[in-house]
């Protein structure tokens, strides 16, 4: 049996940030990073880009070769986290390694989720989530003649530009009425399809697979509406799953994913969540939500990490706050915040030649949210006028026509 | 770890006229066009300018979310680094500063930040306003850091007082070769000489009395010298026990030139007794013994000026400082150093007081930076053959009452008062200035 003084379950952002965060107030402190995967410490959000070969697999790691040894932690790769006994302070891995800790991070992330389908477990199948996953899929590419991405999220949006790029052909299936749901209105994500549609690939909307069958070459499915699709490489993208699996009758309170307070605290003593698996307070939306988005990660692994440490230092969560940035086919989508609130007002801005957009949403005079395509601002400085609730109103015009500029001067004025 | 060099920006100065910007934009994409630039100067609210510009943080957001470690905070320039070959365009380093320090930039696609152009930054040479610094003081932490300090751990200061700082800098740059003479005052009260029986320094210290220091120490480093060993005498002392109770035995061995660094932190009062005014409190201010009422309004006298006195003494060098310019200081504490293994050094630092001065706690270095910067204090050496030069420009001085204003030991004075200091400064301004021109000139004939 292992004995130590932190156990991090994890090894992407929140537990790194957490670990850092910890080493600023608890220099000595034994530390445990445990980690299911074998590669070094590596993000998920890199993965669709080691699919596109923009990333090289061996030069995505987070942290360097001496990094334990500097941090001094011991870092344990290769067993996923079984069970737990929060009574009893102890942790088994898969491979049957228990870890007695003091306190313990939960920072396991997200499982890709897999629909429901008949006849799955008949074919093969892509998902991405590790960079095994990543390897696996660029290979499959290079052999694919007519793909599909189920799911029209990040992962799915990007993985089916890079089988354009590959000159496969690409159909998305989507359940949602448009793709992007969660982080783009409808207006700029039928930019964005627009944009795959033009390259040739088939967007479905509103669908949904009802059944797989295994064929000669591939597999054909069949859509609610009674379509048949046939292809040779199919990628379920349809969204992930806080990885809790383990938590079962362990007695940490769980929703969708494990629900923390503003400190990053389960309902557990001694334990405490971050990261994708964590449901954390939601600072537009109210209640507690589960945001899996790389910067929330970091910002409640910090929390995390100062709370666990008894740092003074420590504030309370914010809330979370919808963000995104995405690139497609040399183009960029930002979003921030929520693109509707009860209340709240609207501003479009369409440019449908040149393809711009954006639509600022305020509420109470603040800003509540601002989506682009192709009109640049600064996301980090949205992210703040948000979380401060700043005033817009007496600069409201200026904002509207510049959002840019006019938030760089007010976070120079507020905050530099 | 090291300390860092950073570009400094004083909105004050910044006409706004874009030249950073243009330089910057040379510089990194060849144009002008301002909007590649990486520092990026905005209108501000108050008809003013703003700044955005990456800080190279020490905890960089930008660094935390990158998926794909492409950005990296070099530890021994401090710069945060872009990768380009590592970078995968997800722009959310721009979600994780909120400073907007990194950017798109629409012309390449990619994002782009500050790198300090390598430690010569292109913005600041440009900058014709003096809006833009780029300020290297880290390089004195960074020489001076590894040097064992030489002062215990926690001492009695009063709170947000500069003495502290000052005691283990000047301590740090003479070194552990060092005999110390502190006479009553704020220094040993804070517990140079320590108390029951333990010394607050870890080199030999002694507390002469106050009208004796300049002579006891004469004696320690000739002795010293007769047996052989360089050891520098070095006094720490306040105002009051430097131009008033010593000024006899101070005169007597600058006058011998004996071999002393004679520092005097001058808090312009007898601060650690209750605050009564000294030869060294300027005219106007508030001191317990120079009261505010309905007939008192400060005291009448003008200070006297210490450091002009030790330049008549024809010391081997003299000069004014300041822990608000701490580059300055570091070289004259250099040049005094090395001038007191030959004669008389005398060195006098300017000490705003937290507690007798009135003023906010947090307040002393900017306290201390605007005396500076209006004329109050001019900082200047001098040595018997290079005669006197200021060390920082006095041709761009602000109006007095910006220091006054902040003291709120003067914040009595009314406006003829005020016009009276004015007037005395430039008095001694115009006084320092001819002598600075008689130094040009022995100078100007030393090189012929």
């Amino acid at each position: 049996m292992l004995e130590t003084r932190y156990l991090l379950v994890g090894s992407s952002h929140a537990a790194l940030e957490a670990l850092a965060a910890i080493r600023m107030h608890d220099a000595e402190g034994s530390v445990l990073l445990a980690t299911r995967d074998t590669a070094p410490p590596y993000s998920p959000t890199v993965l669709p880009y080691v699919v596109s070969g923009k990333s090289d697999p061996n030069r995505v790691r987070l942290r360097s070769d001496d990094f334990c040894e500097a941090q001094k932690v011991t870092l344990r790769s290769g067993s996923a986290l079984a069970s737990l006994d929060t009574a009893a302070q102890m942790a088994r891995f898969a491979d049957g390694t228990e870890v007695r800790y003091e306190r313990l991070l939960l920072a396991t992330g997200a499982t890709p989720a897999i629909p429901k389908i008949a006849g799955l477990t008949r074919v093969q199948y892509h998902v991405l989530r590790t960079l095994d996953d990543a390897v696996r899929l660029r290979e499959a590419l290079g052999r694919a003649r007519r793909a599909v991405v189920l799911g029209g999220g990040l992962v799915g949006m990007h993985a089916a530009e890079n089988l354009v790029h590959a000159r496969t052909e690409t159909t998305i299936i989507e359940m949602q009425p448009q793709v992007l749901p969660g982080y783009f209105d409808a207006q700029a994500a039928s930019l964005i399809s627009g944009a795959f549609a033009e390259r040739g690939t088939r967007v479905l909307c509103g669908q949904s697979v009802v059944s797989v069958a295994p064929r000669e070459s591939g597999f054909a499915l069949k859509l609610l509406g009674g379509e048949r699709v046939e292809g040779d490489l199919l990628l379920i993208a349809a969204g992930v799953r806080p990885t809790i699996g383990y938590l079962s009758g362990a007695g940490v309170a769980t929703g969708d994913g494990v629900l923390v307070d503003r400190r990053m605290r389960t309902s557990a003593s001694n334990v405490w969540a971050a990261g994708d698996v964590a449901q954390a307070e939601s600072f537009l939306q109210g209640g507690r939500r589960v945001n899996g988005i790389l910067p929330n990660a970091v910002e409640q692994g910090r929390i995390a990490g100062m709370d666990m440490a008894g740092d003074p230092g420590a504030r309370d969560y914010r809330g979370g706050v919808p963000i995104n940035t995405y690139h497609f086919f040399g183009r960029q989508a930002l979003s921030v915040g929520v693109d509707s609130l009860e209340g709240c007002e609207t501003h479009v801005q369409v440019d449908e030649a040149a393809g711009r957009y954006r639509k600022i949403v305020l509420k109470d005079g603040r800003l509540a949210g601002i989506f682009s395509i192709d009109l640049p601002f600064d996301a980090g400085v949205m992210v703040e006028l948000v979380l401060r609730g700043t005033d817009l109103a007496p600069v409201k015009q200026a904002f509207l026509e510049n959002p840019r500029d006019t938030a760089r001067a007010l976070m120079s004025r507020l905050w530099r | 770890m090291a300390a860092y060099e950073t570009i400094a920006f004083d909105a004050a100065r910044c006409t706004g006229c874009g030249d950073c910007m243009s330089a910057c934009a040379q510089e990194k994409t060849g144009g002008f066009d301002h909007a590649a630039s990486r520092i990026q100067i905005l209108p501000a609210a108050n008809d003013g300018f703003e700044l955005a510009l990456c800080r190279q943080c020490g905890d960089p957001g930008c660094v935390s979310v990158c998926p794909a470690a492409a950005l990296e905070k070099d530890a021994a320039s401090g710069v945060v680094r872009w990768d380009e070959t590592k970078c995968i365009d997800c722009l959310l380093c721009t979600v994780g500063c909120v400073y907007a320090g990194i950017a798109y930039d629409e012309r390449t696609g990619r994002v782009a930040k500050c790198d300090l152009c390598g430690g010569d930054p292109a913005c600041v040479k440009a900058c014709g306003e003096g809006a833009l610094r780029h300020v290297k003081s880290a390089q004195i932490y960074n020489r001076y850091g590894e040097l064992e300090d030489l002062f215990v751990p926690g001492l009695a200061g009063c709170q947000g007082c500069n003495t502290e700082l000052l005691i283990r800098h000047v301590l740090r740059a003479v070194g552990p070769e060092t005999v110390v003479a502190a006479p009553p005052g704020c220094i040993p009260g804070m517990g140079t000489v320590g108390y029951n029986g333990k010394t607050g320094t870890k080199v030999p210290v002694f507390h002469p009395l106050l009208t004796n220091t300049a002579s006891m120490l004469a004696g320690v480093r000739r002795t010293y010298k007769r047996k052989g060993r360089d050891v520098t005498a070095l006094a720490l002392a306040g105002d009051g026990g430097t131009a008033d109770v010593g000024f006899q035995s101070l005169s007597g061995a600058a006058e011998r030139g004996e071999e002393i660094l004679y520092v005097c932190v001058d808090n312009e009062g007898y601060m650690n007794t209750g605050m009564q005014r000294s030869g060294c409190t300027p005219y106007g201010a508030w001191t317990s013994t120079t009261p505010v009422g309905e007939r008192s309004h400060g005291k009448t006298q003008e200070a006297k000026n210490l450091p002009l006195l030790m330049v008549m003494h024809r010391c081997a060098y003299v000069a004014t400082a300041s822990t608000a310019f701490m580059e300055d200081l570091y070289d004259k504490l250099a040049r005094a150093i090395e001038a007191s293994k030959r004669g008389f050094a005398y060195l006098h630092i300017y000490s705003p007081c937290t507690s007798g001065w009135r003023f906010p706690s947090q307040a002393n270095i900017e306290v201390a930076r605007k005396a500076v910067e209006t004329g109050f204090v001019v900082l200047w050496d001098y040595t018997p053959d290079a005669g006197l030069r200021f060390t920082r420009p006095i041709d761009d001085l602000r109006a007095v009452d910006e220091y006054l204003e902040a003291v709120g030991k003067y914040r009595h004075l009314d406006a003829a008062q005020v016009a009276h200091i004015q007037a005395q400064l430039e008095k001694d301004l115009g006084l320092l200035k001819e002598l600075a021109v008689r130094g040009a000139q022995a100078e100007a004939r030393a090189l012929a």
